[in-house]
């Protein structure tokens, strides 16, 4: 008698889904703080005809990166000059960024913060003694708007009370594009291209994580804004806490894959994030370093960053590394040192700063300093206030261990890996910035597949835009996107794929499932398939020893990189094998596909470029130090959906803010 | 550090064809035992522990209990959510409890303003629809 042999989710997949079929004219793949900028900016540009729809993983109450919430805006421009934005974005990211889109984004962020103020976002403001209010009693200050001051920590974040700040934002999302044309919990996995037009998008494919449904949608222009990669190097905890990343865990780099398997164009993918924070519950450092100002110190107790051997380093990075402020790779770089010369472990001095600012405040100020540093975890990382709960650490009391994270790939944080995108038709903008679509018109942030458009994390080479400019960015593009379904108002979208080629395509994974699965008698343990738990710990063990993960402190070399594009290779291969037996797994089969695909292409750049560009974030060990006369410039690469074949190659960077 | 559901206190939210823990989680994590008419964490290794779940429970049935590979035993944090404010009662290992309050909107939950009578005028301006409304003019980069 065969063992029955079942499935674990409580959603079983079934062979034959049904599907859906629809055409709309605008549709908006993601559900984060771009897509809900595009979804409130996009019915007030468009024409009665036209139509959108927006199709979210999750719901967009919580959705994306800022689902839990956050206590800090970091990019509000207010009284800076959008100029000093570029300067400072480009300074962290070590020289090479577009300048066009970031002063472009400068230039529209402050709108979204004020939009956020105004649906319910408490906001830090300032008294006119310089005390600061929570965003409740701020309110008695007015608003940003009305040139209130709110409370800066650095010279571009504010302070906010934000556990609900995603509700917020995505409930004046939801109002505006309206529930009709909202599909949550849908995963779209794959992007189709026209079939009679060259280089143009024509429509998505996903599923239903919640029925057996697939879903074919034709659309005349796209924006895919999906978050950045999480989850592709083996994280510093691989039990139960592999789930406590940094950056939200659902992100599986399905933005960089769906746009590079349709042939548009990648930029500095080489780039990654690998942020210093407490260690193990990756609470926010930020507000310790700017609001608390709060002191690192090695195992010896020393302030190694101040050290004229640090300064002496960090000279070796000129001008970068001599900056008023230290680049977050340059400040992970002297972490790194002291840790490899046995001087770790790196310690938040908690005890001291609290101290220090407690020497000038009476017993309720004190209070309220007290309440600042746990709401500045409870907001954004409730985790690590659990784990001080835990580790019985009072911060006035108990120092807390920093450490640098696995690595993460993102356009929006202090990370500037992405697509390729046209910057805003302006003359001061560069021709090279500009991409032209098939009708000879430049549209802001489109990618160099015509119709397909991307924001937030997706635009690569303008880091540091956080919430807010992923909002403000998502907005752009949906004016953009109207626009460009105007011009397009004739076209038809047709796919190349039938019905059940597209179905095929999507369910593979369960098919492959139910083929096989009663040849063993334990469900996840069977030859002729690999469950996607079983290719993710695979992809994880391979970029951590090869690919400059935490096991060799970042470091990779030729060498090595060759060593890991063979088992990426055969990864692929396998994921061919992928096998789903209920709707939950088959969405984890399709973030590891997205995953394997970003990270090789992210392992390919770094491959190309011959230098070490961000040391701190990852070193190339044939190529130590920086090579300005050969790699001063943008690395790109392009996938040939037809021919399936890379294409890697330089692109210049153009100085426009001196 | 994932979340756990108390048999006791969950009704399955009285038998929906959706949970709200279901509804929330951005993982996809939360699911419903239809027998049992109980959720569960499906995947607590992929938990973000972002208390999405903790926080929309109608009857608090959620808690959240720390990572094994790194959390000690003994703590907890809940959030009690009300219209403006959230509540946290943070428990110490060693007994201490401490609590915060914070603010989280100022506006009646459902009343953000979408701007559903705006209008944008002029598609081929890169300016966003309510800076339009502000007579905003695009500013040009100072490159010398």
């Amino acid at each position: 008698m065969a063992l029955p042999n079942k499935p674990l989710g409580e959603t079983k997949a079934v062979r034959d889904p049904e599907v859906v079929e629809k055409e709309v004219d605008i549709l908006i793949v993601g559900g984060g703080m771009a897509a809900c900028g595009t979804a409130f900016e996009v019915n007030k540009w468009k024409k009665d005809n036209q139509t959108v729809l927006l199709c979210d993983k999750a719901a967009m109450e919580r959705s994306g990166a800022v689902a839990q919430g956050l206590s800090a805006i970091n990019t509000y421009i207010g009284e800076n000059a959008p100029e000093d934005y570029v300067r400072m974005v480009r300074n962290d990211l070590m020289g090479i960024v577009r300048e066009d889109l970031i002063y472009d984004l400068g230039c529209h962020v402050d709108d979204s913060v004020y939009l956020f103020e105004e649906w319910g976002l408490p906001v830090w403001k300032k008294t006119a003694d310089g005390k600061n209010m929570d965003g409740k009693k701020g309110q008695s200050a007015g608003t940003l708007k009305s040139g209130a001051q709110p409370v800066r920590t650095g010279k571009w974040q504010i302070m906010i009370n934000g556990e609900s700040y995603k509700r917020i934002v995505a409930e004046a999302a939801k109002k505006a594009l309206g529930t009709d044309n909202i599909l949550e919990r849908v995963f779209i996995v794959e992007l189709l291209l026209d079939a009679n037009k060259e280089n143009t998008i024509a429509g998505a494919v996903g599923f239903s994580v919640r029925e057996n449904k697939v879903y074919i949608i034709k659309c005349k222009t796209m924006m895919v804004a999906c978050g950045g990669a999480v989850n592709i190097y083996q994280p510093r905890s691989v039990g139960e806490g592999k789930g406590r990343a940094w950056y939200p865990v659902w992100n599986a780099g399905s933005t960089y894959t769906m746009c590079m398997k349709v042939g548009a164009e990648l930029s500095m993918m080489e780039n990654r994030f690998t942020p210093a924070r407490f260690k193990d519950g990756y609470g926010p450092v930020g507000a310790w370093f700017l609001l608390f100002k709060a002191k690192t110190l090695n195992g010896l107790g020393e302030n190694f960053a101040a050290s004229d051997a640090a300064k002496k380093e960090l000279e070796k990075y000129a001008p970068y590394g001599t900056a008023a402020i230290t680049p977050t790779c340059l400040r992970n770089h002297l972490m790194l040192f002291e840790m490899k010369e046995g001087r770790g472990p790196i310690i938040m001095d908690t005890v001291t700063a609290l101290a220090e600012l407690g020497k000038t405040m009476d017993k309720k100020e004190l209070k309220h300093l007290e309440s600042e540093a746990w709401e500045d975890f409870l907001d954004m990382t409730c985790g690590q206030a659990n784990l001080w709960c835990a580790q019985n650490c009072e911060p006035e009391k108990k120092n807390s261990e920093v450490m640098p994270t696995e690595p993460y790939l993102l356009g929006s944080h202090s990370g500037c890996c992405g697509l390729w995108t046209s910057g805003p038709d302006f003359d001061w903008v560069p021709e090279a910035y500009k991409i032209k679509a098939d009708n000879g018109k430049v549209y802001n942030r489109m990618t160099t597949v015509n119709g397909l458009f991307t924001s937030g994390d997706g635009v690569g080479c303008s880091g540091h835009k956080f919430s807010s400019g992923s909002h403000a960015e998502g907005r752009m593009a949906a004016k953009q996107m109207v626009r460009y379904a105007v011009d397009h108002a004739d076209f038809k979208p047709t796919l190349s794929q039938t019905k059940e080629q597209l179905v095929d395509l999507v369910y593979k994974p369960v098919r492959t499932f139910l083929d096989n699965c009663n040849y063993t008698t334990a469900v996840d343990i069977n030859p002729n398939y690999v469950k996607p738990n079983g290719m993710m710990y695979r992809l994880m063990k391979a970029t951590h020893e090869y690919g400059a993960g935490t096991a060799t402190y970042y470091q990779t070399s030729s060498k090595n990189l060759e060593v890991v594009m063979d088992l990426l290779q055969t990864m692929r291969e396998d994921c061919e094998k992928l096998a789903a037996g209920d709707l939950h797994e088959l969405m984890r089969a399709w973030e590891i596909e997205h995953r394997i695909w970003t990270v090789e292409a992210h392992l390919r750049h770094i491959q190309f470029r011959k230098e070490t560009r961000y040391p701190g974030f990852y070193y190339q060990a044939d190529y130590p130090g920086q090579d300005d006369a050969n790699w001063f410039a943008f690395v790109n690469s392009k996938f040939d959906p037809k021919a399936k074949k890379w294409d890697i190659f330089k692109r210049d960077y153009i100085k426009i803010i001196p | 550090m994932p979340s756990f559901v108390i048999q006791e206190k969950c009704d399955g939210c009285k038998g929906g064809d959706k949970t709200a823990c279901m509804y929330i989680c951005p993982n996809d994590l939360m699911v419903l035992d239809p027998n049992a008419m109980k959720a569960y964490n499906q995947e607590p290794d992929q938990c973000w522990e972002c208390f999405s779940c903790v926080k929309i429970c109608p009857t608090q049935a959620i808690e959240v209990r720390g990572y094994a590979d790194f959390v000690p035993l003994g703590s907890s944090i809940m959030p009690m959510m009300g219209t403006e404010d959230v509540m946290w009662t943070c428990k110490f290992r060693n007994g201490l409890v401490k609590r915060f309050k914070f603010p989280i909107r100022t506006t009646p939950e459902g009343a953000a303003n979408d701007y559903a009578a705006l209008k944008g005028k002029d598609l081929e301006s890169q300016l966003l629809s309510t800076e339009e409304a502000d007579g905003k003019v695009m500013p040009t980069p100072k490159t010398v």
